[in-house]
């Protein structure tokens, strides 16, 4: 186990190297001046040179990227343009919203999924899982952009019965949370099905059956349980559309995450604060995976010997 | 499921081809006595908060939409399958050189790098389209490569090689097209991908920029009247999860199509 969890983090290292690299190529993408887009066209030269120093973007390539991988490992990103606030502390004072938007969305999926996945695999053939299939199918194309707004409609404006934006209650997270969790929950719905016909047709559970175990039992004790590996895998592979979708959800409904304030960044071209956020969602992306292929590791001692 | 998904994208298509031709109204045409009004016999989907009829711009929104996937789609697809291809055939350097692209690249969840290259870029149509290839090609050359590594220890293939086929003849004639029905499966849902995307980046301002219709964007100015005008969000929303629809079934029908154990 030893073994595979140094092998695994140590082909993390050059991902997230190459992810630094790309993120610091970013603001060096900006057509024309960097500095003169943050800025605007009105403003001085004498302030674009002051802001470009302090940026440090007069200093050869070099230098700069070696002091940016610094910054990142040491956890210093620069300052905000707008606020002057140092972006890791903008980021960390965001996260718990998105934390708890996150979580709330994962649970939002799974306690959808899991039943409609274990029902559509019992009933598998009959017009039952036709409609859970359906039902998935268009759960993966309505857009949460589109959710969203229209859940905001009948729930807010027409029934008046939860909050629109903002958080503060546990009432604001519903709907950004079902918006979020929605399109997870037709995906993990579609591999619960999946993994739980794969279990239903081995031996061990016609076996139970004959030993006079209950179907019900057989189901959810013999089969689901050991449905749970590919299921698991693909509730951390998901995550990385959570993060992204957060982006999405907590600018429809105002929720003050770590995802609205990239949006409020790229609109003002605070461009230190786009860079440490975009760095910040994929080092955090690529942990889960690592922790992922960790956790899958310790579940399937296969894996671990491949 | 294959069938309603190939009927709802030939709807779709004819929509998008013959629509604006056949639609009244130009879609940058201001009737502003009659902004906000709602679905009415002169016009189905209502008026936007500029008097533009909604139903004019759906239609020349699904003409954007399916530019935007056909166009990402073909040059993802072809990046990707060459250079999956590539890595898959020769391995050693080569193999490690452009595994570590991808692996960096997909280290970037879903959208967020598409987003942060047009933040940098500008929002436009074309850099869209380029943020999506960017990043879309990717998921064909993870797939290629494993096709590729499988195909060429096929005996045919090893035949083709003693006969004297150079590298290009035996991946052009004998180990691409092993990858090839993957690689469809996967364009039909990256087209739902790339819609889904450009829709997004447009919706958060990024994309497309108004007047032009994309469907992202009327969705984006339809947030300011969900009070006062639902019918602004209704029914871009619907354009999209239809579109998006349609390529999910047929993407999940060629798959059971070509999936030999035909799980269902």
């Amino acid at each position: 186990m030893i073994r595979f969890l140094l092998r695994r983090l140590l082909l993390t290292i050059p991902v997230l190297i190459g992810v630094a690299t790309l993120v610091f190529a970013l603001i060096h993408l900006v057509p024309g001046d960097p500095v003169q887009a943050m800025l605007g066209e009105t403003a001085s030269p004498e302030d674009v040179a002051d802001l470009r120093s302090r940026l440090g973007l007069d200093r050869p390539l070099a230098v700069q990227y070696v002091d940016f991988l610094r910054g990142a490992v040491t956890g210093d990103l620069g300052t905000s343009l707008r606020t002057s606030q140092p972006v890791v502390a903008a980021i960390v004072e965001r996260l718990p919203a998105t934390v708890e938007l996150a979580a709330a969305a994962m649970f939002v999926a799974i306690l959808i999924a899991i039943p409609l996945g274990i029902i559509a695999a019992v009933r598998a053939g009959t017009p039952v899982d036709h409609v859970a299939t359906t039902a998935a199918l268009i759960g993966i194309s309505v857009p949460n952009f589109w959710l969203g707004p229209l859940l905001a409609i009948v729930f807010s404006v027409v029934l008046g019965w939860l909050p629109v934006s903002g958080r503060g209650t546990p009432a604001h997270l519903i709907l950004p949370a079902i918006t979020l969790g929605a399109p997870l929950a037709a995906i993990l719905a579609r591999m619960t099905r999946a993994s739980v016909i794969e279990e239903l047709r081995e031996l061990y559970v016609l076996a139970a059956r004959a030993r006079g175990v209950s179907r019900a039992r057989a189901i959810l004790r013999h089969a689901f349980r050991n449905s749970l590996i590919p299921i698991v895998t693909v509730v951390g592979l998901q995550f990385g559309a959570v993060l992204t979708g957060a982006v999405i959800t907590e600018t429809i409904f105002a929720w003050p995450g770590v995802g609205r304030l990239l949006i409020q960044s790229i609109a003002f071209r605070d461009y230190p604060l786009v860079q440490g956020c975009i760095l910040f969602i994929a080092v955090t992306y690529v942990t889960m995976n690592l922790l992922i292929d960790i956790a899958y590791g310790w579940l399937d001692p296969r894996i671990r010997y491949e | 499921m294959l069938r309603t998904g190939v009927a709802i994208l030939a709807i779709m298509a004819v929509a998008a081809v013959f629509g604006p031709a056949l639609s009244p109204y130009d879609p940058a045409a201001q009737i502003l006595p009659l902004r906000l009004d709602g679905p009415s016999l002169q016009h189905p989907f209502g008026l936007d908060e500029l008097g533009r009829d909604i139903l004019a711009r759906v239609l020349a929104g699904a003409r954007i939409s399916f530019v935007v996937g056909l166009t990402v789609v073909t040059i993802s697809a072809t990046v990707g399958t060459i250079l999956g291809a590539i890595a898959g055939y020769f391995g050693g350097l080569v193999d490690d050189a452009i595994s570590r692209v991808v692996d960096t690249l997909l280290a970037f969840p879903g959208l967020l790098l598409s987003i942060a290259l047009v933040a940098v870029l500008g929002p436009s149509l074309t850099n869209v389209l380029l943020a999506l290839t960017v990043v879309g090609w990717v998921g064909y050359a993870r797939l290629v490569r494993g096709q590729v590594l499988r195909a060429r220890e096929f005996e045919y293939v090893q035949a083709a090689k003693a006969l004297g086929a150079g590298a290009v003849r035996v991946l052009w004639r004998h180990v691409i097209p092993t990858a090839l029905p993957a690689v469809v499966v996967q364009a039909t849902l990256g087209m739902a991908g790339a819609i889904i995307g450009e829709a997004a980046l447009s919706f958060l301002g990024l994309g497309v920029q108004p007047p032009t219709p994309s469907w992202g964007t009327m969705l984006n100015g339809g947030r300011a009247h969900l009070l006062d005008a639902p019918h602004l969000t209704i029914f871009p929303g619907l354009a999209i999860a239809l579109l998006v629809l349609g390529f999910n079934f047929v993407g999940d029908g060629f798959r059971d199509l070509a999936d030999p154990k035909g799980q269902r």
